[in-house]
């Protein structure tokens, strides 16, 4: 034995002695937590909870003020066909913030796409089912565009679909001329079309057979993100982009079939669209892009990405139909309305950070 | 533990060269790692280190020399497919992600799908196997103390995060696991369990090369220490051959050593 060796042994030995007395100091910093640490911990762990306490907050308060008119079958499912736009192009803007990205074109390409399906049917004689997956294929390429930008190019996602959002919208009115397709053309040569405008009636509340498959559509979703390793990824590349393709993920890959599906789902979404409205217009849904935002905003996701259920995007979406519904029929002017929606996207925001804060 | 140079070379790259532009990262750098060991990479700032590891793990294609696993030689084009053979890394700080739980975290893009037409059409992962699999690797790596293997990775501390990434790289590690300064970010107890937990793998049977600055550390728990100097091996000792002041020597060019790897 050298004594080199022995130097060493002691080095190491000195090591252990002071990492033992590291021991003493360990978990000194717990601490009872207070109720309102706790609240913060499970509002923290279910990223649906805090909008849907928003939600029924407001579905009581409106009921008092307002009374039995709001809380009626027929009306509170008025409130779901008015987000049902919304909740439908919600669903992309949420996968597309999930991976840190935002999408400001999502309500171009449906518009973009319900025109292509229209005139597909009606200037042209396609077959409606044909004219509905021509129009679906638009909002496809859209996404791909979109996603290609952000993946091929390196564009920021805020720029890119600033950037095509200008472009779609420009396109659109280009290829309907500045047209609107009336509704009694549709309903004489493609009622396929107008066929998500139909409506159930359960117990007085009127189902549109679009708000069905949108609640249909978020389900799927759900399903997607949560049981299938594509979710994981979508949840992981949003999260920290360096550690997903550390783990093997092609990150680039997932961006790009994130981009691709959201804008099939806004294709979907203007299906219901005319549905709703019964004509196409080229500019109809011109608000979408920032509704879609404020739903998904709303809801909890976090526009940092890798945070947020697509559940919360449905109650967001819910939230700003009842604010809108119930602040209407208690008769307060329009610009209210706007104000109130304002307030809870900042409110809503804050909250998210504050629950973030100290949890994390 | 001592290591048996007789053996074949768990894995071995033979006079590595890459370039960049007019800078040498890898100068005909020659590597050992023999089956069962702790090797420690040694090497100041810029001496190549993160170069060579790169090399082997699959993150950088060398311009010339070759890399050989088990005595074959192997050209990786990308991590997953050295990943694919066998070579797992744990990174230093970016090993995981932070909302994902455990489970999700150790099967992160090699994930199990449940058997029948729910897996092959639908897709759906086995939460359950992927669950109880992680819960018996952590178990059994003795990083139970973690209760939940639900709970989301960022709810952890550093040096549970990087148990994490230790436990996933010893679940699907068969042949090498590299470490590059997994104790560079946690405090000295946390350390302390990783280290357990780097000699808790390779007594399982898995070789480990260690990266890390941290000289007490080395000296601890390696085997065999390689010392990397301007892009190759400068020397190869082990923790009984050489004093820490010597290694350090080594390091940075004031000491000499014409030292046959083999005789180490």
């Amino acid at each position: 034995m050298s004594s080199t060796e022995q130097k060493n042994s002691t080095a190491v030995l000195d090591h252990d002695k002071v990492a033992d007395q590291a021991q003493v100091y360990e978990a000194r910093f717990e601490h009872k937590e207070t109720l309102v640490q706790r609240f913060k911990k499970f509002l923290h762990h279910y990223p649906v909870a805090a909008p849907s306490i928003v939600l029924l907050l407001a579905i009581f308060c409106f009921s008092l003020i307002v009374g039995g008119r709001f809380l009626s079958a027929f009306n509170l499912s008025l409130v779901l066909q008015q987000v049902t736009i919304i909740g439908m192009v919600g669903i992309a803007q949420t996968l597309i913030i999930l991976t840190a990205g935002i999408d400001l074109s999502v309500g171009a390409i449906m518009v973009l796409a319900s025109v292509v399906m229209g005139r597909m049917a009606i200037d042209y004689g396609l077959d409606p089912w044909l004219a509905l997956c021509v129009g679906i294929a638009v909002g496809a390429v859209a996404g791909f565009i979109n996603g290609s930008l952000i993946t091929r190019l390196k564009l920021p996602p805020f720029i890119a679909t600033l950037g095509t959002w200008n472009v779609f919208f420009a396109l659109n009115l280009w290829y309907s001329n500045s047209e609107t397709i009336r509704a009694e053309d549709i309903s004489n040569t493609a009622p396929l079309l107008q066929w998500l405008g139909n409506t159930i009636d359960v117990f007085g509340a009127q189902l549109t057979y679009g708000s069905l498959l949108m609640l249909a559509m978020f389900v799927v979703i759900w399903y997607a993100l949560n049981w299938t390793a594509w979710g994981r990824h979508v949840y992981a590349t949003g999260d920290d982009p360096a550690a997903a393709k550390l783990a093997g993920i092609r990150t680039d890959r997932i961006l790009l079939s994130v981009y691709i599906l959201a804008g099939i789902v806004c294709a979907l979404g203007a299906w219901v669209l005319i549905g709703r409205i019964g004509s196409i217009s080229p500019q109809a849904g011109y608000t979408t892009n920032l509704d879609s935002i404020t739903a998904v905003v709303i809801g909890g996701c976090s526009l940092f990405g890798g945070r947020g259920s697509i559940f919360g995007t449905l109650i967001g979406a819910l939230v700003v139909g009842i604010f809108r519904n119930g602040l209407a029929l208690a008769g307060v002017d329009v610009l209210w309305q706007e104000f109130t929606v304002g307030i809870l996207i900042i409110v809503a925001v804050g909250v998210d950070q504050w629950i973030r804060k100290g949890t994390a | 533990m001592t290591t048996n140079t007789n053996q074949t070379p768990i894995l071995q790259t033979k006079s590595l060269v890459k370039r960049y532009g007019s800078v040498t990262a890898i100068d005909h750098a020659d590597f050992e790692l023999y089956p069962g060991e702790i090797l420690a990479i040694i090497g100041d700032n810029g001496a190549g280190k993160s170069s060579l590891i790169k090399a082997l793990s699959g993150a950088l294609v060398p311009d010339e020399g070759e890399i050989l696993l088990d005595g074959q030689p192997v050209n990786f084009s990308s991590p997953m497919e050295a990943r694919a053979l066998g070579i797992e890394t744990v990174y230093q700080n970016l090993a995981v992600s932070p909302a994902l739980n455990i489970a999700d975290n150790l099967f992160l893009g090699r994930e199990i799908r449940k058997p029948g037409i729910l897996g092959s059409v639908f897709r759906m992962l086995d939460k359950k196997a992927m669950e109880q699999k992680a819960k018996d690797k952590m178990t059994e790596l003795g990083l139970m103390t973690i209760q939940n293997i639900s709970q989301a990775v960022e709810s952890l501390s550093g040096g549970q995060r990087q148990g994490v990434a230790v436990a996933r790289s010893a679940l699907f590690g068969t042949k090498v696991v590299i470490m590059d300064e997994p104790t560079a970010a946690l405090g000295v107890k946390e350390s302390r369990r990783v280290l357990n937990l780097i000699k808790e793998v390779r007594d399982r049977g898995l070789p480990i090369i260690l990266i890390s600055h941290n000289m007490p550390h080395v000296f601890e728990v390696a085997d065999r220490i390689h010392i990397h100097r301007l892009g190759r091996r400068a020397a190869v000792i082990t923790p009984q051959s050489h004093s820490m002041s010597e290694a350090v020597a080594i390091m940075t060019g004031a000491l000499e050593v014409k030292s046959d790897p083999q005789a180490a």
